[in-house]
């Protein structure tokens, strides 16, 4: 469980970077790209997109593969719904507190009897 | 709706003094949100979240002390917090998520918004933030938002 919770914390780091998130969109939309050509399409250095697609890959959202010289990157779609579920996850979280926040403000409002 | 956030509101059939009070109270916080929780609703005030073995946690093994900070706390309006920082460090926009509760007065009750943001923060470099500031419509925040609004209607069912 404590590992559950581990890689959803990182996962949901990787996608919470905006930037990161600009990388995933290009590469959805190229299906695979090098890192120098991510870097053509986006306001960031190839240092920075390099950066973001080490965060990426470690946490298995991307996977490069060599093609000669360099290396292609693809996303990994599966990791996508599970980074998807995790962020999800958090607003399910807050229903369920916002639930019981209203519970108890009813139950005090009506002993309050006070009506509305 | 910021991709990086998660926004989920709710409207409560009680004065906004009385959401106030649940929200901000040690005693009634430790009802909806943590087993135990020292919380001074102060701007600054730091305070601890505690998740005991087969609590609220919901899980044996689930053990957390958790610090907060107050950011924001005016009466029966706005209350904010930073959470999840590292124990001993100040919370900031890079190590910590951002709770946001907004208490807006309506003629039946109060609606209550809660927006979390900076969830695992990390550092963005100031090009990428511009660049993202620049754009709009995202085809992957798209997405996200319709998943989370999906599991919020599933989850709202199961509430019924």
């Amino acid at each position: 469980m404590a590992t559950a919770v581990a890689e959803d914390d990182a996962l949901w780091a990787a996608v919470a970077d905006p930037t990161r998130r600009r990388v995933l969109d290009a590469l959805l939309e190229r299906g695979e790209a090098s890192t120098t050509a991510l870097a053509e399409g986006l306001p960031v250095t190839r240092q920075a997109v390099a950066k973001h697609l080490t965060v990426l890959n470690r946490v298995g959202l991307v996977a490069g593969r060599r093609r000669g010289r360099e290396v292609r990157y693809a996303v990994r779609p599966e990791r996508l719904d599970d980074a998807a579920e995790a962020m999800a996850r958090v607003a399910q979280q807050w229903d369920r507190r916002l639930t019981r926040i209203k519970r108890l403000a009813e139950s005090v409002q009506a002993e309050a009897g006070t009506d509305f | 709706m910021a991709a990086d956030s998660v926004e989920r509101e709710i409207l409560i059939e009680a004065r906004p003094e009385v959401v106030w009070g649940v929200i901000t109270e040690p005693e009634q916080i430790s009802r909806w949100f943590s087993d135990e929780a020292e919380v001074d609703a102060r701007a600054g005030a730091d305070g601890t979240l505690t998740w005991k073995p087969g609590g609220r946690g919901g899980d044996k093994e689930f053990d957390a002390i958790v610090p907060i900070r107050v950011v924001e706390a005016e009466p029966f309006r706005l209350f904010s917090f930073r959470w999840n920082h590292p124990q001993g460090a100040g919370p900031d926009e890079n190590n910590s998520a951002l709770v946001e509760f907004s208490l807006i007065e309506e003629a039946d009750g109060t609606r209550l918004r809660v927006v979390e943001s900076g969830i695992d923060a990390v550092t963005h470099d100031e090009e990428g933030k511009a660049g993202y500031l620049g754009s709009h419509e995202h085809g992957w925040e798209k997405h996200l938002g319709e998943l989370l609004d999906h599991v919020a209607s599933k989850s709202h069912e199961a509430a019924r």
